[in-house]
């Protein structure tokens, strides 16, 4: 996750870069805040499992699918 | 707000509409200044211009000659104006005027005392959109390929040095993107028959628009530079709503721009951003955006250093702005008495 990026307590997020803004749900806001904390995406899924009553298969894929959505809006670094 | 040098300052583009001129903005921005304490004279064109009655902001105005009545008539006006009102600086904020200006600069220095910080010349003619290619080629610049053209003869060939669409753009104003060699035949006769020859075909870029308010010091200084996305474009192609963002590379662009021209004065950069993350200058205009406000609001009063650097006081270099704050354009009726549209309709100030 870039380091730049601004994060709201209520899932409002802020690219000073490019001026886009984003919103997101509060499990959204929980990826991200790992994310930016430094953790891998295995982390994360890790994370969310702790903390949300989820199959691991499921999570797996939409975890996966907003990672990448995170990367095509440029929020991400290239080494993630 | 104790000791504030008391100054007076005269400002054109008062026509505060949905094409909006800078006037408005520099003067709320002056208005805020921390270190001078201005009166603002209003110089306008047309009796309808909003910044007439908008008294808490401007406080005395005059009507001036359209640029076209040239300089003379220009200077005859401002002895007038000046005898009244002791002006210390003027801000001109319209493209078509600045001509005018420079060329009266010394005149209206030597003749009044009035001082203004504006490019020379040579400088107003080198980011002319018809050789801004030329002059990213020389500096390192990216600015999308572009060719003036006088005739539309002309057109046919076009499609050996550039791909569709392409941009139509007239030599002061207007812009169309044209996808097809009918489009851009029709667009070449609207543009050259309102701006005149020659019109310019600029290879269109796609991605993201970006603008920069800066401001130079003559000496190839950039006094500061505010970068803004535009997030409400207006079907004039104007912002109605943006957010300062933060970008280094931009920023640099814009101080590279500032550097290979020496600019002096205040003056507003657009790039492209293209989807690769590449900046492509498209235009430079020789003056304040009508956004130069929010640069104010995140800290860096453009038009107070260009009152500074025009009197000739200190001017500290801006290293820093709040990235992230918006401004957000809205229109407002105001009511006013027909005695005030009679005053400067019939004796030309109010």
């Amino acid at each position: 996750m870039k380091k730049n990026i601004a994060l709201s307590d209520t899932g409002f997020l802020f690219n000073p870069s490019t001026g886009d803004s984003y919103s997101t749900n509060p499990i959204g806001l929980d990826i991200i805040r790992e994310l930016k904390d430094g953790s891998s995406p295995k982390e994360v899924l890790k994370f969310i499992l702790g903390k949300y009553e989820v199959e691991e298969s499921r999570i797996e894929k939409d975890l996966g699918d907003f990672i990448d959505m995170l990367k095509s809006f440029q929020l991400m670094d290239n080494n993630g | 707000m104790v000791n504030r040098k008391k100054i007076t300052v005269g400002v054109t583009g008062l026509n505060n509409i949905d094409s909006p001129g800078p006037g408005i903005p520099v003067i709320r921005s002056l208005k805020e200044s921390k270190i001078y304490d201005v009166r603002i004279i209003g110089l306008s064109y047309e009796s309808l211009e909003p910044g007439l009655y908008m008294h808490e902001l401007v406080d005395y105005s005059y009507q001036i000659p359209l640029p076209g009545a040239g300089v003379e008539s220009l200077l005859q006006r401002l002895s007038y104006i000046n005898s009244v009102e002791k002006l210390d600086v003027i801000i001109p904020n319209f493209d078509a005027e600045l001509h005018n200006f420079i060329k009266a600069e010394k005149q209206i220095l030597d003749a009044f005392g009035i001082k203004m910080f504006l490019p020379t010349l040579e400088q107003f003619d080198a980011r002319q959109k018809s050789v801004l290619y030329n002059f990213g080629k020389e500096n390192g610049i990216k600015v999308p390929y572009s060719k003036m053209i006088f005739s539309a003869a002309e057109i046919s060939k076009l499609q050996h040095e550039f791909t569709y669409p392409m941009v139509v753009k007239g030599k002061f104003y207007d812009a169309s993107i044209a996808y097809t060699s009918d489009q851009v035949t029709s667009y070449f006769h609207k543009i050259s028959a309102k701006w005149g020859l020659p019109v310019i075909i600029q290879q269109f870029v796609s991605g993201q628009e970006v603008n920069v308010t800066a401001i130079g010091d003559g000496n190839g200084n950039c006094i500061g530079a505010v970068p803004m996305r535009k997030l409400y474009i207006t079907d004039k192609g104007k912002a109605w709503a943006g957010v300062a963002t933060d970008d280094s590379e931009l920023i640099d662009s814009a101080k590279k721009v500032i550097k290979a021209l020496k600019w002096k004065g205040g003056n507003e950069l657009e790039f492209i951003r293209n989807n690769d993350g590449e900046y492509f200058l498209l235009e430079i205009n020789p003056r304040f955006p009508a956004w130069v406000y929010l640069a104010t609001g995140c800290g860096q009063n453009h038009p107070e250093a260009l009152v500074s650097l025009a009197l000739g006081d200190k001017v500290k270099p801006f290293n820093e702005y709040i990235a992230g704050k918006m401004f957000v354009r809205y229109s407002y009726d105001m009511i006013v008495d027909l005695k005030e549209y009679e005053k400067i309709s019939t004796i030309g100030e109010v």
